[in-house]
């Protein structure tokens, strides 16, 4: 009897197992309700990466003490700025690439105001949102003169089938970036070094190493990932830029971040479960019952914003962040 | 991509947002009063932020709370007979209250769950969105479809010019009084040093609980009012369903909130200079044909460069020298 009561479940792994188990659950029994199962999680899985990406990014950078709250610019500039690359450089991986550097760019910046310029990172971060919004808008009237622009299918990344139906090959590059980075932080020394930059700086500073490096690095990652799911946004999964095109969806990203508790696999589990409850909330908006109620649609719209507030709101906890989280090193 | 542009004429267009370069007689004071039109709600939305700011919070729901209170607002003025000289008044309270309502939400989620306030705000500012969108087109909308009705003669605001109202002398008064809520009344004095010093708070025996609450409740009022002063104004006397006439007004009051240094006060020509920006995006437009969201650009550069302290620092060198 000892040696079970010895096993310690974390509660939060506990949560996320009974989470995922009830959405097979719903899955199952939409098959019943005439919602296709498959679409449903297809969906869920397109919704998933984007916030994956950028929730994993910021996981690690929270983890070496810096709050980035800007991911919902990245996402809005790195959206246009891949879809322009895509056209200049004439091919969607290169689309990507150009939105991660733009995002990595931004991260830079971020990571030189807070690390060097003892920047209050909060308000920083809400000035790359403002910023991106009004950019992402001036740069479409600049280049195509328009509000909305589509992507040309030859410039898309290419989906490759499976039995879900089609996928974006990225969904793949989500999840294998998520177990990579949960693998680096907590089995090798990068990940004690960016841990212990967010615990402890005085000690990385002691043992010899640069906190301002490490934070740096973090940083830069993390707006790489974000900006890698910024282009996702239009060149694997919308086809088009428009206003608005992330829709709040860097915040849900940093509701992943609380969520999961700074953990990268965590993270990803939650990414999957605020998207499967969008997914859902647009699968039954298209089905015909809905359509002769048009009202609803503007409550199911609401779904991928209730979800993540009261998923927080009951299972927060109130859990300790790193110690030295938000807060600039100042070297003695 | 390019942005070939002189620079010089750009100054200039800015300038004419002001009222200030006067080349035709059609500038001057009516542009003033463009300026001042877009200040009003700034400054009520930088309220909003200030006050929490001042409570150590980061209360980015003001975008959501001039949605509320705008329906709120639309509601009671374009349905509801009322007396004259009643009516106006109870359209601004009832928008107000309707703000400080949806901004208790994120305060009680705060105190009771330790949600961050980031995080609460951003998703009740979309579920606000939808919710008003909804509410426009189904519960509100009047004489056509897409707008809400207009609001009667007795609930409407006087007309200065333009589209500038009276509510711009409401919006100063609401200002000079938190002001003294802050600075010169005892609850006013517990938020502050709840936002500047949280453990001597706790240690004076100061409830931090009712200084969220405060601090949201007295954002949420100011933000409500502003919902109020953008959807009962000329020429519609309504708001588009689509909520073009809300956006961004809740986020740009950061800046303003920033520039003004965070008080109630300075936050007053903070808007004005933030109001002349908006105005003369118009200008950049025709002008040059630079795109007038250029500015919501120019805003976000203002709010990053705000949360550099030395920046900050160097300026009140720069002042202190001075004297």
């Amino acid at each position: 009897m000892m040696a079970i009561a010895r096993i310690h479940i974390p509660r939060r792994v506990l949560v996320f197992t009974i989470s995922l188990v009830a959405i097979v659950v719903i899955l199952y029994l939409l098959g019943y309700a005439g919602i296709s199962t498959k679409e449903v999680a297809r969906g869920a899985l397109f919704v998933m990466t984007p916030l994956a990406l950028a929730a994993v990014g910021e996981c690690i950078n929270e983890k070496a003490g810096l709050v980035n709250i800007g991911l919902e610019g990245i996402f809005l500039l790195t959206a246009i700025f891949g879809v322009y690359g895509a056209v200049r450089l004439g091919s969607g991986v290169a689309g990507l690439l150009a939105g991660s550097l733009v995002g990595a760019i931004i991260g830079f910046i971020f990571g030189i105001m807070s690390v060097y310029g003892r920047a209050n990172q909060v308000v920083a971060g809400m000035g790359i949102n403002v910023f991106g919004e009004g950019m992402l808008l001036f740069l479409m009237m600049t280049i195509w003169h328009a509000t909305s622009y589509e992507v040309r299918s030859e410039f898309m990344i290419s989906q490759i089938s499976t039995p879900l139906g089609l996928l974006s090959p990225i969904i793949f590059v989500a999840i294998a970036i998520a177990i990579v980075l949960h693998v680096i932080l907590h089995r090798t020394f990068l990940g004690i070094k960016i841990r212990a930059a967010g615990e402890k700086p005085e000690a990385v500073d002691v043992a010899g190493k640069r906190v301002d490096r490490i934070r740096m690095f973090t940083c830069i990652l993390g707006g790489a990932l974000a900006g890698l799911g910024g282009a996702f946004f239009s060149l694997g999964w919308l086809g088009t830029v428009v206003k608005d095109i992330s829709a709040g969806r860097g915040f849900i990203a940093l509701a992943c971040v609380v969520f999961a508790g700074l953990e990268p696999l965590l993270a990803l589990t939650a990414a999957f479960i605020f998207g499967f409850a969008e997914s859902l909330a647009f699968t039954v908006m298209s089905t015909p019952a809905a359509h002769s109620f048009p009202f609803l649609a503007y409550f199911l719209r609401m779904a991928p914003y209730i979800v993540p507030l009261v998923v927080v709101a009951i299972f927060i906890g109130r859990r300790a962040f790193p110690k030295a989280s938000g807060r600039p090193y100042i070297r003695e | 991509m390019v942005l070939h542009y002189n620079p010089i004429d750009g100054y200039v267009s800015m300038l004419k947002g002001f009222g200030l370069f006067i080349k035709q007689r059609t500038f001057g004071a009516g542009e003033l009063a463009f300026a001042l039109a877009f200040a009003a709600p700034y400054m009520l939305t930088a309220l909003t932020f200030a006050v929490g700011m001042r409570a150590g919070l980061f209360n980015i729901g003001a975008e959501g709370q001039i949605y509320i209170g705008g329906a709120a607002a639309a509601w009671i003025a374009g349905h509801f007979a009322l007396p004259a000289g009643f009516h106006v008044f109870a359209v601004t309270i009832i928008a107000m209250l309707a703000g400080a309502l949806w901004a208790l939400i994120p305060a009680l989620l705060k105190i009771r769950r330790g949600v961050h306030e980031v995080i609460s705000a951003i998703m009740l500012n979309w579920i606000a969105y939808h919710l008003v969108m909804y509410l426009a087109i189904y519960h509100l909308s009047g004489k056509y479809a897409h707008i809400t009705a207009e609001a009667l003669a007795t609930a409407r605001y006087p007309v200065l010019s333009g589209t500038l109202t009276a509510v711009i002398f409401i919006a100063i008064a609401v200002c000079i009084a938190v002001y003294i809520f802050l600075w010169r009344l005892y609850p006013g004095y517990e938020l502050r040093l709840v936002g500047d010093n949280p453990d001597a708070a706790r240690y004076a025996g100061i409830s931090i609980s009712r200084a969220i609450l405060l601090s949201f409740i007295i954002g949420g009022l100011a933000a409500g009012l502003a919902g109020a002063s953008l959807a009962i104004r000329p020429p519609n006397w309504g708001f588009n369903a689509t909520l073009a006439d809300f956006a961004g007004y809740g986020f740009v009051g950061i800046g303003v909130a920033l520039v003004g240094r965070n008080h109630p006060i300075g936050i007053i020509p903070a808007a004005i200079f933030f109001g002349g920006l908006a105005n003369s995006a118009r200008y950049l437009e025709s002008d040059l044909g630079v795109s007038s969201e250029l500015v919501g650009g120019i805003q976000g550069i203002i709010i990053i460069a705000m949360a550099l302290p030395l920046l900050v620092l160097l300026l009140a060198r720069l002042r202190r020298k001075a004297k």
